[in-house]
């Protein structure tokens, strides 16, 4: 069985010193997904470092979730973008060598 | 160390007021920060900067200490005194949302800055606990380098990293290891460390993903009558069969013989073969005849 670690929700908002709602709102926007266990909503310690990220949004740039919903993805198709171009750099370096 | 002139970088006017700046710092940091700007150097230097211009206009003590004495920043002494009974006045309690986490910046003031406020932001202790910064390594290896999985001790912010690379990785592939990055702001969690590679390749292969090519010199006889050649492949040696009348430049397949599939145990791409033939050169008298007497067959017959 995969060993998932688990962070719960309060615990991460009571560190970062973040409302509870805002997390929610985030979970119910469709932007983040709780594992529940006995009516105890967790986090996943590989989401954690993309909540870090929206968190900032919201607090330091006051992006809204529709607004950070956007850049998610557009900074994922950044991504799949510059994969693409360091593949296609490397067989042009192919054709060029 | 140079003059750092604030209203410049937030684009406002010396008469700025308070409200102008803020709107001001808040515009060029959506525009620069770093979450917007992945792997961006030029917009993190920029979100230094305006972090710095903002850390000194938006607080009035600094800000009138910059206007006073800023181009004439030399006066050490009378920067140091001010300082100090700055430091004393200095408010502490600021609200987490005034400024930015700075966990991007890391300190990395200017030394203007450093030289008329004695280094740190006032706001850092007060603020919200974040992660730290990730940090981008680029690691240079060879195409031979990564032909195996291979152990690698990296240091990175005075710590040892031992990690393993894959066999198969490409070029300007990045990974990421959790947790060795920048350390956490006021207690927040390490940050990621992000390893690019660059693969410098000085073998006569050229790789495309997972195959291999190379180019194989056979004498026109070979290709002609047909035989048997060996070849270097990446990590030995092969017999190839050339066909009668090979035409320059056929390819031929050797599966499994190229690049190992990145983390996949025996998996491997193809080699592509491809056959230069080599015109014989300084022919005697004799063999000249032979080839005229070959060239009236072929006018003959086609």
């Amino acid at each position: 069985m995969e060993n998932r670690q688990l962070i719960p929700v309060a615990d991460f908002c009571d560190y970062y010193h973040i409302e509870f709602s805002f997390v929610r709102s985030l979970h119910d926007y469709g932007l983040l997904e709780f594992t529940t266990v006995k009516e105890v909503h967790y986090l996943r310690a590989e989401d954690l470092s993309e909540l870090e990220k929206m968190v900032r949004l919201y607090y330091e740039l006051d992006i809204n979730l529709e607004g950070i919903d956007a850049i998610r993805h557009i900074l994922q198709r950044m991504d799949k973008l510059q994969e693409e171009l360091n593949s296609l750099k490397n067989r042009l370096d192919f054709y060029e060598s | 160390m140079d003059f750092v002139d604030y209203y410049k970088i937030l684009e406002v006017t010396k008469g700025a007021s308070d409200a102008d700046i803020k709107k001001a710092y808040r515009k060029l940091a959506r525009k620069y920060h770093p979450d917007l700007n992945p792997n961006d150097a030029a917009a993190k230097l920029k979100f230094q900067q305006v972090n710095e211009a903002n850390e000194v206009l938006s607080d009035p003590d600094k800000r009138k200490k910059y206007d006073e004495f800023g181009k004439d920043w030399k006066y050490a002494d009378e920067a140091k005194q001010y300082q100090e009974k700055a430091s004393r006045n200095r408010p502490r309690d600021r609200r987490p949302d005034q400024g930015f986490s700075g966990d991007f910046s890391g300190g990395d003031f200017s030394d203007f800055f450093e030289s008329m406020f004695g280094g740190q932001s006032s706001r850092r202790g007060t603020q919200v606990k974040f992660r730290g910064q990730d940090i981008t390594a680029e690691l240079q290896l060879t195409l031979k380098d990564v032909y195996t999985s291979q152990k690698h001790t990296l240091t990175v912010n005075g710590k040892n990293i031992r990690l393993t690379i894959p066999a198969g990785v490409e070029n300007g592939q990045t990974i990421k290891i959790a947790g060795y990055g920048g350390e956490g702001v006021n207690g927040g969690p390490s940050g990621d460390l992000y390893i690019s590679f660059s693969i410098e390749n000085t073998t006569k292969f050229k790789r495309d993903g997972n195959n291999l090519h190379t180019e194989v010199e056979i004498d026109l006889y070979t290709a002609l009558l047909g035989g048997e050649v060996t070849i270097d492949t990446f990590d030995g040696q092969a017999k190839l069969v050339v066909k009668p009348e090979t035409p320059n430049g056929q390819k031929v397949k050797l599966k499994g013989k190229g690049f190992p599939v990145y983390k996949k145990d025996n998996e491997f791409g193809d080699l592509f073969v491809t056959w230069q033939i080599k015109i014989p050169s300084g022919l005697t008298e004799n063999e000249k005849e032979l080839f005229r007497q070959l060239q009236k067959l072929r006018a003959n017959g086609k």
